[in-house]
């Protein structure tokens, strides 16, 4: 288990914009009538979207409202999957797997530069606040390893220049561009593939 | 080696391309309406005739799973859930399959949402595949407009709606009751069973749990037939699997195989080799995280099944193979994966929460040798408290990796930690009883 940080300096005042409250009046019709609380996890995603990239209290208690549930519900929730932002994060968060597959193909040497150039602490902010790192669990591209997330994009074969070069992007504003940096397509095998070869060729 | 004819998932590099035109062109939703005529008995007979086992780790007969839900549908609806959460280190196949053949989930939806009596299916992937559910999301909705999917599917007389549920980065919501209990919007904490998900699961109505490539053959092996399905591999280990091989291999890569192929062969041919060489082999932990790991001495023989495995006191889990070799420190990567399911355990169960707490702490003073030597047994009787005392599998998940490395490596951490223990406890203060979560730095 770990303990989230929630932040000290809260907003006052929260609301859907018109865009996300027809959005979330979609979700929670993907559910059955009296199960509206199935639209927790969805509608606290959209906060995040509409929030710079994390969750207020204010928002759990206006969307406990919206589904009419109680505030624990939705607190619960927030606190328990990692992926909710409790407290600020920066423009471009950065998620670096250290996990053992990552781990063994050097994903230090990423949060290494991550430290360096973010900021000495993870999930804390920049200096001009624009971008955050944290170390993460398994992200579920072990065959693409070493690699991180930003904000939604993967980004997969790294070393140390590569994530150099992605970090100063990002501190500059600008986006660096998803996927494989060796030019992998997908899970293939890098050099020599073995199967499939006939689909190849055609 | 298996033949390129054989092989199911023919877009898993994505030569030809995920759109559901080109996804026709190989062969997906080709006689759908034909197989669904067939009769939901006839289904389930032939996935119990090809002998497939859940690709999700556990390998439960799919078939047998299916005829544990209701046969009629009574007054409560039946729902078909796709486990998508997949997040065991090691693991990066259902991404693959959201990513590049999307609609072999979709048709494999349709098909066994009709053999469970399911109306409603709900696709649960982890929250950080964003991107390949929005892909997966583009691909439902072209599924609905060739009228593959919604009212009268396929022109079947069934209706089907399929919604993509996204997690939010909690490994415990792979466990099918946790994923429910999250999908009904709470924190993902395992049920206690029974009863079983088949008869109250979902809003407590009969729901079957499966696997995302296990739905995704299902389409393929009823078109075949589940006699060809059952050809391959080896007796009660049929069929072919997607395996992850990642880690000190040259050419990390998913690469689609028969069950039953050795380890070696897979290693040596499609990943081209271990980085250093066969010889450079420390060990190989065969089915993603939660598997206890096999010392170089079985990989030379070992074949990938399920039972083979289990022998071995391994199993084949998700078939996430992480090769480690002799560069690495051996306890530092299992100490990596203990803090893993320190992090992941959802804190219901007190010695899920607490133990995974404790091995990731003694790990990582083992490997810097600051542990004394009686600390070894201790921590092996630390795993043994765990495994069977809680709700889920989760507390073997996180205890079995663990006594892999005690079972194979306790040299490796007698040599390190041989001190004295009445030593170290004059030399380091190192506290035991109290809440030691409060004193790591990240949750203080």
């Amino acid at each position: 288990m770990s303990i989230k940080k929630i932040s000290k300096e809260q907003p006052e005042f929260f609301k859907f914009s018109e865009e996300n409250l027809n959005k979330a009046k979609k979700i929670i019709s993907k559910y059955p009538t009296e199960k509206q609380a199935s639209a927790v996890m969805p509608l606290l995603y959209l906060v995040q979207g509409q929030n710079e990239n994390w969750i207020p209290l204010v928002a759990m208690k206006y969307i406990a409202k919206f589904l009419n549930i109680p505030y624990i519900r939705v607190y619960e929730v927030a606190t328990f999957y990692s992926m909710f932002n409790l407290s600020p994060v920066g423009k471009y968060f950065v998620q670096v797997c250290t996990t053992t597959p990552c781990m063994i193909r050097g994903a230090y040497k990423i949060v290494d530069v991550c430290k360096e150039k973010i900021c000495e602490n993870q999930k804390e902010l920049s200096k001009d606040n624009i971008a955050s790192w944290t170390e993460v669990e398994c992200l579920g591209a072990c065959v693409n390893a070493p690699m991180m997330q930003i904000n939604d994009d993967y980004f997969e074969d790294l070393d140390k220049e590569k994530t150099e070069e992605i970090i100063e992007m990002i501190l500059n504003d600008k986006q660096p561009k998803p996927g494989s940096y060796r030019n992998r397509k997908s899970a293939e095998p890098e050099n020599k593939r073995t199967t499939l070869l006939n689909i190849k060729n055609a | 080696m298996l033949k390129d004819t054989d092989r199911i998932f023919t877009n898993l590099y994505n030569d030809e391309s995920w759109k559901i035109d080109s996804a026709i062109s190989r062969g997906d939703w080709k006689n759908t309406k034909e197989i669904l005529s067939k009769g939901k008995e006839w289904i389930i007979n032939e996935i119990k005739l090809s002998e497939l086992r859940g690709r999700g780790g556990a390998g439960f007969p799919t078939g047998l799973k299916w005829s544990f839900a209701p046969k009629e549908i009574g007054s409560r609806p039946h729902y078909l859930i796709i486990n998508g959460d997949e997040s065991e280190p090691g693991t990066c196949k259902d991404r693959d399959i959201f990513k590049f053949e999307p609609q072999k989930l979709i048709e494999g939806c349709l098909i066994s949402s009709y053999a469970v009596g399911a109306h409603t299916c709900y696709i649960y992937i982890r929250g950080e595949f964003f991107r390949e559910g929005q892909k997966l999301q583009t691909a439902i909705e072209e599924a609905y407009e060739k009228n593959f999917l919604g009212q009268n599917a396929c022109n079947s007389g069934w209706d089907l709606d399929i919604h993509i549920h996204y997690g939010a980065g909690a490994y415990i919501c792979g466990e099918e009751t946790a994923l429910l209990e999250s999908l009904e919007g709470k924190k993902g904490l395992p049920r206690i069973k029974p009863p079983f998900p088949a008869l109250v699961g979902l809003y407590g109505c009969p729901t079957i749990v499966n696997n995302v490539e296990t739905i995704a053959v299902v389409p393929t092996i009823l078109r075949r037939g589940g006699k060809w399905f059952a050809s391959l591999g080896k007796p009660k280990n049929t069929g072919t699997k997607i395996f992850c091989i990642s880690g000190n291999v040259n050419n990390p890569c998913n690469v689609e195989e028969e069950l039953g192929i050795t380890l070696k062969e897979l290693i040596e041919q499609h990943a081209g080799g271990v980085i250093g060489g066969w010889d450079n082999l420390q060990a190989v932990i065969p089915g993603g995280s939660s598997m206890p790991l096999l010392p170089k001495n079985i990989c030379d023989t070992i074949t990938m099944d399920f039972d083979s495995l289990i022998k071995e006191k391994s199993g084949l889990g998700t078939a996430g193979i992480v090769v480690i070799n002799k560069d690495q420190d051996i306890i530092k990567c299992m100490a990596r994966i203990a803090k893993f399911y320190k992090h992941e355990s959802c804190g219901q169960c007190t010695p899920c929460r607490e133990g995974s707490g404790w091995m990731w702490r003694m790990l990582e003073r083992m490997a810097k040798g600051n542990a004394s030597i009686k600390e070894i047994d201790l921590l092996s009787e630390v795993t043994k408290q765990i495994e069977g005392y809680t709700i889920c599998a989760f507390g073997e998940g996180s205890s079995w990796p663990v006594q892999g490395l005690l079972r194979h490596f306790r040299k490796e951490i007698e040599k390190r930690n041989s001190s004295d223990p009445l030593i170290i406890k004059q030399n380091k203060n190192i506290p035991y009883l109290i809440d030691q979560h409060l004193l790591e730095e990240d949750n203080a």
